[in-house]
């Protein structure tokens, strides 16, 4: 079953062979030199030693193929970036990555969930779920509900006892910072709160994965920044591994540890973002740096 | 004039009973069906699938077949229905039937496109907590669209109010009834006047009463 074409891949199977391969650390980084992007062929029944990982996802909407045989493969307490221009397939991407969205082909894997997540179904389904939670660019929050609701919701779908609800809806609001607008009518909040209320709602069920989608997008710059810098310590204090969509170098440069560049539904450039900011070497890249030099 | 008032209180008695009880049915009913239009078409629900498409057909010309009959000939048409199901196909009770069978597939459509008119983005919030279809759809799409299925109900109410006009073909009386067989085949004016002006006052304070518990909502958010 395994091919090894390269030697860095047999180096990579050999490695995933023995489960005791990565024993993940808070704020572990990749290996500069030889990054575990690359397509790693694995059994399918063997479960993968990253908290979360895709191997070949393609995806077209009746039209040309938005996403072409994409893999990713993320450690443990890293938050990673996926740059790309509006239509480079990034927001498809992370929605099939965050079980928002199927993959045409390819398959996703969470830490802990021996069958690969986007074909299960039911309870099952709802179980990985809660592995991950997702924070969109126009927040979503539900309006019908004030901001302590709206954390409360994914704890009432997880059949939590009301009284324990309330403990983590306060323990939550407090972690973001908004103790104080906890019966706010969700619409009622700023910009940058109704984010960190959908922050707090993304992190109810204790997600070992965080994903966003351009979360900052619709923000000043000065909320920009308190929000990834929320992103970044919720990563220390919770051990969070983050996956964050954005067009953004800036996102990228404070917030993330590696990066992926996207452009047409491939990946052109991944790695560390230092390496990416001393040396780029793709075009979609240099283009993404010169334009946060003139910002 | 006073005798007219007298001959007011039955019939407006029985209009109310013929609105609210079909109002009644047509939430259960026709709410129920709503949902089941949005889910049949909505990608996260049971929307794409061959089977749902199919039953979205079927259910989009039974439907629309429903609703472009007069109600004049509906009412005639289920008066074995009413029989069946009320035992008498006469009266308000019997109205009561083809009523609700008018306001069904009313809802239904307002109820449908009020729960489509949720934005997306906050189904996918929904689906991204870990909710159930059944818990997206009770506990997040019907109080998001709250005001809008408020207005519908208003709407379809102030329908009703119309279509019960025509109760007396069956004998079911009501105000229209009262107006048509005092008013104008006894050429009573004062009663036509009396009918006509409860009717006016009814559909204002329906569309009242809606009006000021959809804004009352949307204020309160």
């Amino acid at each position: 079953m395994f091919h090894a074409e390269r030697p860095e891949e047999a180096a990579d199977q050999a490695l995933i062979a023995q489960p005791s391969y990565h024993t993940p650390q808070r704020g572990d980084l990749f290996e500069p030199a030889r990054a575990p992007f690359q397509n790693l062929s694995v059994s399918p029944q063997t479960s993968p030693p990253e908290v979360m990982r895709i191997d070949g996802i393609s995806k077209a909407f009746g039209g040309p193929p938005v996403l072409h045989n994409i893999s990713l493969s993320v450690p443990k307490g890293s938050i990673h970036g996926i740059i790309g221009k509006s239509g480079a397939g990034k927001t498809t991407l992370i929605r099939i990555a965050g079980l928002l969205e199927k993959p045409d082909s390819g398959s996703v894997w969470y830490e802990g969930i021996a069958a690969p997540v986007h074909l299960l179904r039911g309870r099952e389904l709802l179980e990985a779920r809660r592995k991950a939670g997702f924070v969109f660019q126009s927040f979503n929050l539900f309006a019908s509900r004030s901001a302590a609701e709206n954390v409360a919701f994914p704890l009432e779908a997880a059949g939590w006892p009301r009284a324990k609800i309330r403990g983590r809806v306060a323990e939550l609001l407090e972690l973001v910072g908004l103790s104080d607008k906890a019966d706010r009518p969700a619409m009622h909040l700023s910009g940058g709160e109704k984010q960190r209320v959908a922050i707090a709602r993304a992190l109810a069920n204790h997600p070992a994965i965080l994903f966003s989608d351009e979360a900052t997008s619709a923000l000043d710059p000065e909320t920009t920044r308190s929000v990834l810098d929320l992103i970044r310590s919720l990563r220390q204090m919770l051990g969070l591994t983050v996956i964050m969509v954005t067009h953004q170098m800036e996102v990228v440069r404070r917030t993330c540890d590696t990066v992926s560049v996207i452009e047409d539904g491939n990946f052109v450039e991944e790695g560390l973002v230092a390496e990416l900011f001393a040396n780029p070497r793709s075009d979609a890249a240099k283009a993404f740096l010169k334009e946060d030099r003139n910002d | 004039m006073t005798d007219a008032l007298k001959l007011l209180i039955q019939p407006l008695g029985q209009t109310i009973v013929m609105i609210l009880a079909s109002t009644l049915l047509a939430t259960m009913f026709g709410g129920a069906l709503g949902i089941l239009l949005f889910a049949l078409s909505n990608d996260h629900f049971a929307g794409g699938r061959r089977g749902s498409l199919i039953a979205k057909h079927v259910a989009d010309r039974v439907i629309n077949m429903l609703r472009s009959f007069p109600y004049v000939i509906l009412m005639v048409l289920v008066l074995p229905l009413s029989r069946l199901i009320v035992g008498t196909s006469l009266g308000t009770t019997a109205s009561i039937v083809p009523l609700s069978i008018a306001a069904i597939p009313f809802l239904a459509r307002i109820v449908e496109s009020s729960l489509s008119e949720v934005d997306s983005g906050v189904i996918d919030a929904a689906i991204s907590c870990a909710a159930s279809k059944r818990r997206i759809v009770f506990a997040i799409l019907i109080p998001e669209a709250l005001p809008s299925l408020v207005s519908g109900l208003t709407l379809t109410m102030i329908s009703l109010l119309g279509y019960s006009a025509m109760a007396g073909v069956i004998g079911g009386g009501g105000l229209g009834d009262l107006a048509i067989r005092y008013g104008y085949q006894r050429f009573r004016g004062d009663v036509m006047a009396v009918a006509v002006v409860a009717i006016v006052v009814l559909v204002e304070l329906i569309q009242f009463a809606g009006t000021a518990l959809a804004n009352r909502i949307r204020s309160s958010r």
